[in-house]
């Protein structure tokens, strides 16, 4: 009979002394930790306690050093100085295996998991049992049974690609549990949920605090870690600004004073537009995904002039797909997208770049931008057809470069020189040469999808400033965004979209509603079932 | 024009192919791309021809292939993976070096005289199956037989342990593997020796038993290329790379003897009489390799598989957006 | 921000005194820094290929000192390290604007054969009579090594668009294919008595050399340098323009570099594959014709037959796909060429090429990296 590894128990660490914890409750103690990395200082003499059976999180905008942090404790980076104590002895990790034999386990935002292989598979990877032929069956029973335990279940002969994302963070938390992990590290576990799922999630983290295990929850979203969380700590540029304070006696705007420094609004002003005449039409579009499956399955939608219509759903639902087809990058097999009446259905996406179509893509690095080029040779992507960069079959290099600067000053794109390749510069100026090429077209649709992911406060700002000059200016904006809190505050109008299907439209942001809708109960049912319960 | 004599020459010609193949597979499936095959495929052809001859034995000429072939491997391993230059070039380089050290080295060995060869036998009961018996387990070579065991025992390991697993794991997703304590840079040098090895070994199998001998770059004649392009016929997968292996030899030895008879299927046969035709004849073998190419593309197109989705792009730890 | 470590891939490094880091380069080196690393991995190169000729027993110093006099010790071996050059100046442009697109014709060696089968078609089948005027000739004659060599590009190339074969492995099946193909032609069909090789062209259908013009200025006497060198050059320049200044070298480039953003930004990949593939073998075709029309003067398969394709490959990757650095790149590499035929061993050349091919690849990452020597101890 086959049994996950036993907890380990008071281990010293190799090459190490044994020094006395302070409290004898703290399971993890981490003193002045500094990590630097080519050109910026992640962490600044960090201090981290966290203490047993609760569930402690890690506040701070993108690029704080929460992940920096929480990946040192993991084993995955090496702190240039600093020490850590696990129950009260110094250890050190030179490699994630370290961290996990010790007991502390992390799952990751990105999850690690190899998609082709089953559940159980993953689940056995790096471990030495079995030692050499592998007995799948047996372990597919006791994969079972430790789901069952927790309450995660999954089915263990499944391959990865064919689950659920919430499925698969339920493998992530499993793949932990079997090495018996006894301190969970979570980086942004309900960035790929629906509100429904979070709240079980959340009482998924509330059963292993009760059965002794301790959590610690990364996250910049104020409102869960009021929810879920113990105690806080808040990093900001690197450096703590609240250690472990108690949620109970604190607030959202404490918090985010302590986030971001400074007063921070949570609605954006936003002028009241009379929509225009309608400039993207939607009807009906079928079409598949990579794999060959349906991702839409009848979608209509309108957005006109001057209004910006927000698409909510949980990633995976169909809205990259829905996209792709927008922009002329994937074919439907059924429907019609109009723009402006013009029928650009499975045109090349340059046909829809011509006649005024403007992408923000999800992918910065990988899609949106060429990183080897320089700047001046990413924004002329668009506009290099036409005059006055083309002249004839030849490229106005002058003219060119000339343009770049402009941009380069009109939207504040810090970069040494405009011949500097791209993959030189930070996500947040990365997006801004990206808006600054798609918006200086004057585009009359502009589709931007996840435009503010991993960006700072500050460069979330100017792009909200930037979409909404453009809705002023006329623009139809099609804004595909997983924080509802921007959705909502930035949209006229939203959709939201279940299993390739759009569940309803509303006028008015009601989270319950819009979070119901988002797991997949359409709009009419709803209107029909509050009627009953109120 | 014996159907069973070509085709019983035709698997020991195709075990040449097989080790090439199922060392680039190895290499392939733990994300690297080796395209140096040619290159060390001539060096393990030449090593093992000279090796033999100055010693007089043919296993340490064997030994001394396999080992030159994974050495020179190494320096691809140190290029692609520790310096994360791009793959193909490099492979490239080292075809290069390969062929290029090879003749340097080789120089003056094509009229050195004869070895010993590897022990050729026949297995006592199974040879006596009709046909099958005579085609697969008679007068064949030693390495023959270790291409029998070779396939299945690759397969079973790719598939059935927790190092195959493994190795599925860092071709596919390194950076989960790595998080989970598996060394993917150590992996993949030994992998890529694994590969390098065995291409040595398929040009010592030249040398050394089907064509003995040394003929400068004509030795391997474009078999390493075929070799990576079976790879991707097989889809990755042994059993696979096995059938094309075989099959290949066989078109090959076909090749040769439908020169000789002057009746071809009752007619005249066209390749006696007018011998220049033969050229056409060569060509057979690539332009079928180009022919396999597209089935195996279209195949991984239409069923969205295709190769270990890492392979050709180094792992750097900590870069997001795998 | 880049969050990206530094860790060592190699564990057992660790109980050496000193150790050396990699940090990625936050801007971008100086302009000569591409330079002085090609430099200096030449040098090296030098070094290992002179280690590995003594190990054969010949004598590194001789021999590079053989290949500097050789090559360009007068005006009369200049002129035959020019000759030497201009093939590989063709198909070094072939390979430089494929590359850009990362695509990997590796097939320049048979689409150069094919060019010079499509050139020595039109001599011996014969498409024009002999007598036909030079002017009419050799115009028809680059036409037929570009329409061949562009074929044999096509092909490999269609393949890549419609079904995503390997153009590495499928070009490359074609050189062995080219092979066989002209091999055929120069045994069985054109063969002059029963030698491997055609019969002479007429004059008509050679292009012009220098020593043609002896007769006005004396000092050409002798210089086998023909107008090859000239297509080759103006091909240079040409290619140069359009793929630094052009709209469509614009597209290849970022192709190049990111296929996913390319189609974001509406361009054709398929359709630019086929192009370039076409072009490219075209490039190579152009380099057979000249060789057989500028200096062999008929169908052979030995100078045909020498490896011009893959020095291509060397060349390109050397001059770091620039179209005008090529041109003395290629210059460098016809030196080698011209006087490594003497060397012994022979396959030195190939050798040596190899190593600076690796050399060259490993020096790449100097440029993209910071090196750290640190002693342990510090932090």
């Amino acid at each position: 009979m086959v049994q996950p590894p036993s907890m380990p128990s008071e281990q010293v660490m190799p090459g190490c002394s044994s020094i006395p914890g302070r409290d004898g409750r703290l399971v993890v103690e981490m003193q002045a930790i500094v990590k630097r990395f080519p050109g910026v200082l992640a962490n600044d003499h960090v201090d981290f306690q966290l203490s047993l059976g609760e569930i402690h999180a890690l506040l701070g905008e993108n690029g704080a050093g929460k992940s920096t942090l929480m990946n040192v404790l993991a084993g995955l980076y090496r702190p240039d100085s600093g020490t850590i104590l696990y129950k009260g002895q110094l250890v050190i990790f030179s490699s994630p295996r370290d961290a996990i034999d010790a007991g502390i386990g992390m799952i990751h935002q990105h999850f690690m998991l190899v998609p082709s292989q089953t559940v159980t598979e993953n689940i056995l990877l790096g471990l030495d049992q079995p030692r050499f032929r592998l007995k799948l069956p047996q372990y597919h029973k006791v994969v079972a049974d430790l789901g069952d335990r927790f309450g995660l279940k999954v089915d263990p002969r499944a391959k990865i690609w064919q689950l659920s994302v919430g499925e698969q963070q339920r493998v992530e938390i499993l793949k932990m549990l079997y090495r018996g992990a006894e301190v969970l590290i979570m980086d942004e576990p309900t960035a790929v949920l629906a509100p429904q799922e979070i709240e079980g999630l959340f009482n998924i983290l509330r059963a292993m605090t009760d059965e002794g295990k301790s959590i610690i929850f990364i996250s910049h979203k104020l409102q869960e870690v009021m929810t879920i969380a113990d105690r806080v700590t808040v990093l900001r540029k690197g450096k703590v600004t609240a250690a472990g304070i108690n949620t109970r006696e604190t607030n959202r705007q404490e918090l985010a004073r302590l986030m971001v420094g400074r007063e921070v609004l949570f609605h954006l002003e936003k002028e009241h537009r009379q929509p225009g005449e309608i400039v993207l039409t939607i009807q009906d579009v079928y079409a598949e995904n990579d794999k060959g499956l349906p991702a839409l399955r009848g979608v209509s939608l309108g957005v006109r002039s001057g209004e910006v219509v927000g698409l909510a759903g949980v990633a995976g639902n169909g809205q990259r797909e829905l996209v792709q087809v927008i922009t002329g990058m994937r074919k439907c097999d059924r429907g019609q997208v109009l723009l402006n009446g013009q029928d650009i259905t499975n045109r090349p996406a340059g046909y829809g770049i011509q006649r005024g179509v403007a992408h923000v893509p999800e992918d910065r690095t990988h899609v949106g931008t060429a990183p080897n080029l320089s700047v001046t040779d990413n924004v002329i992507m668009k506009k290099y057809r036409q005059s006055p960069l083309a002249r004839g079959i030849f490229l106005d290099h002058v003219a060119a470069t000339h343009f770049a600067n402009e941009l380069k000053e009109a939207y504040d794109i810090i970069v040494p020189t405009v011949e500097t390749p791209v993959r030189m510069l930070s996500g947040g100026n990365l997006q801004r040469v990206i808006l600054a090429r798609e918006i200086s077209g004057k585009p009359a649709l502009l589709v931007a999808m996840q435009p503010t992911r991993g960006l700072d406060v500050g460069a979330i700002e100017a792009v909200h400033r930037l979409l909404l000059s453009q809705r002023q200016a006329g623009a139809a904006i099609l804004l595909v965004s997983e924080e509802l809190e921007e959705l909502l505050s930035l949209s006229d109008r939203t959709y939201v979209i279940y299993e390739g299907k759009i569940m309803g439209e509303l006028q008015e942001s009601n989270i319950e509603t819009i979070g119901l809708m988002m797991t997949g109960t359409p709009l009419e049912q709803i209107r029909m079932g509050i009627s009953e319960h109120v | 024009m014996d159907p069973v004599i070509i085709l019983q020459a035709g698997v020991a010609t195709g075990t040449v192919l097989l080790f090439a193949t199922l060392g680039e597979l190895f290499a392939e499936r733990s994300g690297v791309l080796n395209l140096g095959v040619e290159g060390m495929m001539l060096l393990g052809a030449m090593s093992a021809f000279s090796i033999a001859l100055t010693t007089g034995n043919p296993w340490i000429g064997l030994l001394v292939a396999m080992l030159a072939g994974g050495l020179i491997s190494q320096i691809h391993a140190y290029i692609v993976i520790t310096l994360q230059a791009d793959q193909v070039v490099s492979g490239l380089a080292l075809t290069f070096l390969g062929i290029g050290t090879s003749v340097v080295l080789g120089e003056g060995l094509s009229k050195a005289g004869t070895i010993s060869l590897i022990p050729v036998f026949s297995i006592p009961l199974l040879s006596e199956i009709p046909i099958l018996g005579t085609i697969l387990f008679k007068n064949q070579s030693v390495l023959v037989y270790l291409g029998y065991f070779l396939t299945p025992a690759a397969w079973y390991y790719l598939n059935y342990t927790r190092p195959g697993m493994h190795l599925r794991a860092i071709g596919e997703h390194p950076a989960t593997a790595d998080t989970l304590g598996i060394n993917v840079y150590r992996l993949r040098y030994f992998y890529v020796f694994v590969g390098g090895a065995l291409a040595g070994l398929a040009g010592a199998t030249i040398s050394l038993a089907i064509s003995p001998g040394w003929f400068s770059e004509l030795t391997t004649a474009g078999q390493g290329w075929i070799a990576i392009g079976l790879v991707i016929f097989a889809q990755w997968d042994p059993l696979r790379a096995a059938v094309g292996s075989y099959a290949f030899g066989a078109l090959r030895r076909l090749v040769l003897d439908i020169q000789g008879p002057t009746q071809l299927l009752g007619l005249r046969n066209p390749f006696y009489y007018n011998p220049y035709l033969g050229f056409y004849l060569q060509m057979l073998p690539y332009a079928f390799t180009i022919i396999v190419l597209v089935i195996g593309s279209r195949e991984a197109i239409r069923k969205r598989l295709g190769a270990p989705a890492a392979l050709g792009i180094p792992y750097i730890r900590g870069e997001r957006g795998l | 921000m880049s969050e990206i470590e530094t860790a060592q891939p190699n564990p057992w490094w660790k109980n050496f005194p000193i150790y050396v880091r990699f940090e990625p380069r936050l801007i971008e080196p100086p302009r000569w820094y591409p330079l002085a690393i090609s430099l200096v991995a030449i040098v090296i190169a030098l070094a290992i290929g002179g280690v590995i000729i003594s190990a054969a027993g010949g004598n590194p110093f001789l021999s590079y000192a053989h290949i500097a006099r050789a090559s360009f010790g007068n005006i009369g071996v200049i002129s035959d390290t020019i000759v030497k050059a201009t093939p590989i100046l063709l198909t070094s442009l072939a390979c430089a604007l494929a590359f850009r697109m990362r695509l990997w014709n590796i097939g320049a060696e048979g689409q150069f054969i094919m060019g010079a089968f499509g050139a020595s078609a039109v001599v011996l089948v014969p498409i024009l009579p002999p007598e036909t005027s030079r002017w009419f000739f050799i115009p028809v004659m680059v036409l037929a090594g570009l329409v061949m060599g562009g074929l044999w590009g096509f092909i490999p190339g269609f393949l890549k668009a419609q079904f995503n074969v390997n153009e590495i492995i499928s070009s490359l099946m074609l050189n062995y294919i080219a092979v066989s193909w002209i091999n055929f032609w120069i045994f069985a069909v054109w063969t002059e008595g029963g030698f491997q090789m055609t019969p002479k062209f007429p004059e008509n259908a050679w292009l012009p050399r220098l020593l043609d013009y002896a007769q006005t200025f004396p000092i050409l006497r002798g210089l086998t340098t023909h107008a090859g060198l000239l297509l080759g050059i103006i091909a240079a320049i040409i290619l140069w323009m359009v793929v630094y200044r052009s709209r469509w070298g614009y597209e290849i480039r970022l192709i190049g570099d990111n296929p996913r953003a390319a189609q974001y930004a509406g361009i054709n990949i398929a359709r630019n594959t086929v192009m370039v593939m076409v072009l490219s073998g075209a490039l190579a075709g152009l380099g057979g014709m000249s060789e057989v029309s500028g200096f062999v003067h008929r169908l052979q398969t030995s100078p045909i037959n020498a490896g011009y394709g893959f020095t291509g490959i060397i060349v390109a990757w050397l001059s770091k796909l620039n179209p005008l650095v090529v041109i003395p790149v290629s210059i460098l590499f016809g030196a080698l060429l011209l006087a490594g035929r003497e060397i012994q061993p022979s396959g030195v050349p190939r050798m040596i090429q190899g190593i600076i091919l690796v050399s060259l690849i490993a020096s790449d990452f100097l440029l993209r990296n910071r090196v750290h020597i640190i002693r342990r101890g510090e932090s």
